[in-house]
């Protein structure tokens, strides 16, 4: 394949990277941002997949069987089994602006300088040899791909590395260095990572399927040609040499390296802006890591079939589909491992420039004061150059060493190397997140032994295999001192190089860590930190006051020292941000707030550090020493006052609810009474109209003595009739209310429904008959009894029955009565050939004098109540009563009554 | 020529009472059993006296009151209000109509006739 077309691939995918993270960015401006997408975070995390994965894993399990799993084991359980520990981390790095995990650890041991800077400097020593060869990934990949050697071997001019690592520090400063504040997320970059997680993921799985399928038969086709031949049977099963220590310390590496690697640390931590995506990220990334090694051993052994020793193991993915005459696949598999190695080189190279001009740079021109002093506010695009130029140093450096050195490891091997001097951070970072008492001694003593160690045990070995250093110190000892066998120091035998190497570095480092924090006592700054540390979730609400100070300050210089390091504008938003938050005016005072310059402090340290930030601000303040107990009592206070407050505003929230309910209620009652006053202005009303008839009548009566004695017998009679119209009307509101109040209780007794029908007929038979009125009678025959009230039961008949007689024709009335059982319900009709009522009043028409609003349109014959009385008696059976009728047709009044009824109380009538 | 009472009332006992007592004290008399019944009459009849229930179907009291005071042909005629109706509201919604009486049921015989009298009789000249 030309290099040319391998080459210019290679650009037009970065090409496309950029686009893809100048087009996620400027969504995020427009307040659609894709980070803020869980899936996004948990594919960012990806990153953790580098060339190494890629390449490495089939060339280590071509070698050694089902060991390359243990770098993914250990990383697939770290955020299940210890998702606390990261979350913890997250909400300390967010509280504190931490930007690094040199920033971390130095922040925790007392914003100690001299600790961020051996941090950084293991981060450089350990991280460097990774990505170089990442570098040299691409670069032999390359050659397979084209066929030539255009690596090591060749000139500079014609070195695609160095091409390579040109492009990806363009890409890098373009995309990692946009804002002074480190603690400011880089949203472009981080979609642009998980774009390339998803590329290499497809990639690889596509590699995979093909050999799997289309190369080979079936997986299991694989297996049995393996199977065949002795000298591949490692491939299959765990063999009785099998490295049980090597596997678990592998494990352990890789559960510790999710975090501590300062490129998962980049994404995992500051990138995060949701703690709650890590739930997400809990089974999606080891999920992932499960998909990215699915294919891994078919392919090797696939590989070892085809090819053999033809080609390195490392690079399978390649020459499989090259051998195969597949250049496409070839190439697209190219893009993959180009994705892989670059995200890790450009998040890596992100966070390594950033810890150098934070913690290796700025506190060294910190120190000179009258340098920093004059360069006022050229500091900050000062600070932006060291980080670009960091970037370039790194990529320089990796470059180097890969054509330096690099040629003589294998991809995993350098790996692991780096794993293990990330790995002595552990002790002071899990022991400072959870031990209030481990101190700056602790850590100091515990990482450089540690890191010394590291380099002895771990690095001296590759060294010398690469006959850099005389091969007799794998033998003899350097100077003949057998004791100090880089690979059995202290004559400690018997386990592999790794595991020997990790005894001693993590063994002593750890040891150190904690005798050494109980050695010297932790000074305040150092107590103090220690204290939110580890009580952060305690903490972190209170925020602002988390970190206590004491002293005074003068706000022209706290202002003009955040200037310098955030530019005009930005100074100017986040004291305004501060004004507002605490609701004080700066510019009241002369004197700055102590909250002031802890918030100053923090906002320096996500542009320079926290060590860095601490020595600022102690330039232009002047502190008091403060004691734990001070601090203590501070921190109390606020999250008492923050608890106050919680409780108040509960109390406000409970008290506003009870207003409202009383407010209700008494709505209700009010509603209440005024429907009470209605119905007793209706009920005067009523009993209003007899009244004035028989006052009346009674009066003309008494005034005329000499009336004819017809006439004064007719009105005798008419005053008798209104008055018994009047105590029925008082009858039945007094039997109204009875129901209403839930007094009236049911006499049930068992009673047939001829029985009741009859009963009913025979009171308003002689009315029947004067009428002319023809009623018919249908019953079901062979009903079964009702358990009713007798009394209440013929009422509601006979009320319904007076209602249709007042209701039919002069001529011709009819009227029917039906009765059936059915499904447990016992069912009357009373229809009748009236006049029929208005639909628009039929939803009234059971009110209690429903005419009452309606009353000026249609004054009712009879009380108002009968109805309302009625459907009061179905409803204390557990029945219902409607009504059904159009106007000028007739109605039909239907009503039920279960068999096995329980008595209801009245349904509600308001309306 | 003996004066015109109008009774309009759709309770048959009171229509009953009224009409004797009207007719007693030398009126002559019409009934309305509902207020279109009274507008009906009204086309044909000019009484001196309306005595004017509230609470009927359709056409109302207050309608009919409305109707009345507004058609300049029978503005004149004295309404007295007789109505079971005894909140101040609505004894004010009927002034403002323009009725010239209100009195509330039960009533007194007596009472009722002489409010009436005084209403439609004439003043004399000399009294003004």
């Amino acid at each position: 394949m030309s290099s040319w077309l391998v080459l210019s691939m290679s650009f037009g995918y970065l090409l496309l990277l950029f686009g893809l993270a100048f087009w996620a960015e400027k969504r995020g401006k427009t307040g659609r941002s894709l980070v803020t997408n869980p899936y996004v975070y948990a594919l960012s995390l990806a990153v953790y997949c580098t060339a190494w994965t890629y390449y490495g894993s089939v060339g280590r399990a071509a070698a050694g069987g089902m060991q390359f799993l243990a770098v993914y084991t250990g990383a697939s359980l770290m955020i299940p089994l210890f998702w606390t520990v990261l979350r913890k981390i997250i909400r300390v790095s967010k509280v504190q602006r931490l930007s690094t995990i040199a920033d971390f650890i130095s922040s925790r041991y007392g914003k100690n300088i001299s600790l961020g800077m051996l941090v950084t400097v293991v981060c450089l020593f350990g991280i460097i040899p990774y990505i170089s060869i990442q570098l040299k990934a691409i670069a032999s990949s390359f050659e397979v791909l084209t066929g030539t050697s255009a690596g090591n071997g060749s000139d500079l001019v014609h070195d695609t590395a160095l091409y390579i690592a040109i492009g990806l520090g363009i890409f890098t400063i373009l995309f990692g260095t946009r804002s002074v504040e480190t603690t400011e997320r880089h949203e472009g970059l981080v979609t642009a990572i998980a774009a390339e997680s998803i590329i290499k993921l497809v990639a690889f799985l596509t590699i995979g399927i093909y050999v799997c399928f289309v190369l080979f038969e079936s997986p299991a086709a694989i297996f049995e040609q393996v199977a065949e031949r002795e000298s591949l049977s490692h491939l299959l099963v765990l063999q009785g040499d099998f490295a049980y220590g090597e596997w678990f310390w592998v494990n352990v590496l890789s559960m510790g390296a999710v975090i501590l690697l300062p490129r998962q640390f980049q994404v995992a931590v500051v990138e995060n802006v949701n703690e709650k995506h890590l739930f997400k990220a809990m089974w999606l990334f080891p999920l992932y890591l499960f998909l990215i090694n699915l294919f891994v051993l078919p392919i090797a052994a696939g590989g070892s079939l085809v090819l053999g020793s033809m080609a390195d193991a490392d690079t399978y993915v390649l020459a499989l589909p090259l051998a195969a005459g597949e250049p496409a696949l070839a190439l697209f598999t190219y893009i993959g491992g180009f994705s892989a190695a670059t995200s890790m080189i450009i998040v890596s190279t992100i966070a390594i420039s950033t810890m150098v001009s934070n913690n290796l740079f700025m506190p060294l021109l910190a120190g000179i004061e009258p340098l920093s002093t004059r360069l006022g506010t050229r500091l900050s695009p000062l600070l932006l150059g060291v980080r670009r130029a960091a970037i370039v140093g790194v990529l320089l450096l990796a470059y180097v060493y890969y054509r330096g050195v690099g040629e003589y490891y294998s991809l995993v091997s350098i790996g692991l190397i780096s794993f293990a001097a990330v790995a002595q951070f552990a002790p002071a970072m899990i022991g400072g997140l959870y031990w209030k008492g481990g101190t700056r001694l602790g850590a100091i003593l515990g990482l450089s032994v540690g890191f010394v160690l590291w380099a002895y045990t771990l690095v001296i070995p590759g060294v010398i295999g690469a006959d850099l250093l005389p091969a007799h110190w794998l033998t003899s000892g350097p100077g003949g001192f057998e004791l100090l066998i880089p690979t059995s120091l202290l004559s400690v035998e018997g386990l592999d190089t790794l595991s020997h190497g990790l005894f001693w570095s993590l063994g002593s480092n750890l040891l150190l860590y904690i005798s050494g924090s109980f050695l010297w006592p932790q000074g305040s700054k150092e107590r103090n930190q220690a204290e939110v540390f580890v009580d952060i979730f305690r903490y972190s609400t209170v925020y602002e006051s988390s970190i206590v100070w004491k002293g005074t300050a003068y706000m022209p210089d706290l202002r003009s020292l955040l200037e310098q390091f955030l530019g005009k504008s930005r100074t100017r938003k986040a004291l305004l941000e501060f004004e507002k938050k605490y609701k004080i005016d700066l510019s009241s005072s002369q004197l700055a707030d102590p909250r002031l310059v802890t918030y100053a402090e923090k906002l320096l340290a996500g542009v320079i550090g926290t060590a860095s930030a601490r020595i600022m601000v102690a330039r232009v303040v002047k502190e008091e020493e403060i004691s734990l107990e001070e601090v203590l009592n501070i921190l109390r206070e606020s999250q008492q006052l923050l608890l106050v407050n919680k409780e108040l505003r509960q109390k406000s929230a409970a008290l506003q609810k009870a207003t409202q309910e009383l407010s209700a209620a008494n709505d209700k009652l009010q509603r209440q009474d005024e429907l009470k006053d209605e119905f007793l202005y209706t009920v005067t009303h009523e009993l209003r109209t007899p009244l004035t008839s028989i006052r009346a009548l009674g009066e003309i009566v008494h005034d005329n003595p000499d009336m004819e004695p017809e006439q004064r017998e007719h009105f005798l009679a008419t005053l008798v009739k209104e008055t018994e119209r009047l105590s029925r009307l008082i009858t039945q509101v007094l039997d109204l209310e009875q129901y209403e109040s839930g007094k009236q209780q049911l006499q049930r007794s068992s009673c047939t429904a001829d029985e009741l029908v009859n009963e009913s007929v025979e009171v308003l038979h002689q009315l029947l008959s004067e009428k002319g009125i023809r009623l018919d009678v249908a019953l079901q025959p062979e009903m079964p009894p009702l358990e009713v009230d007798r009394d209440r039961f013929t009422q509601v008949m006979v009320n319904l029955l007076g209602n249709a007689i007042k209701f039919v024709p002069a001529e011709g009335g009819r009227i029917q009565v039906s009765a059936y059982y059915l499904d447990g319900d016992f069912k009357f009709n009373v229809s009748d050939n009236g006049r029929g009522i208005d639909p628009e009043l039929q939803p009234f028409i059971f009110d209690k004098f429903f005419q009452a609003p309606h009353q000026t349109k249609r004054k009712p014959k009879g009380s108002g109540l009968g109805l309302a009385i009625c459907q009061r008696i179905v409803a204390l059976h557990g029945g219902s009563i409607w009504v059904e009728s159009q106007p000028g047709k007739g109605s039909r009044f239907s009503f039920t009554i279960p068999r096995n009824s329980t008595s209801h109380g009245p349904e509600s009538t308001d309306r | 020529m003996a004066q015109k009472v109008l009774i309009v009332d759709d309770d048959p006992s009171i229509l009953l009472s009224l009409d004797f007592l009207m007719k007693k004290a030398g009126y002559a008399v019409f009934i309305a059993r509902d207020g279109a019944e009274a507008l009906d009459i009204l086309q044909r009849e000019i009484p001196d006296c309306l005595v004017l229930d509230i609470m009927m179907p359709e056409v109302d009291g207050y309608e009919v009151l409305r109707q009345v005071k507004e058609n300049a042909a029978t503005s004149h005629i004295k309404v007295i209000m007789l109505s079971a109706k005894s909140r101040e509201t609505d004894i004010q919604q009927a002034m403002e109509l323009g009725a010239d009486n209100y009195i509330t049921k039960p009533f007194a015989t007596k009472k009722l006739l002489e409010d009436i009298r005084l209403l439609i009789t004439p003043w004399p000249k000399s009294h003004l």
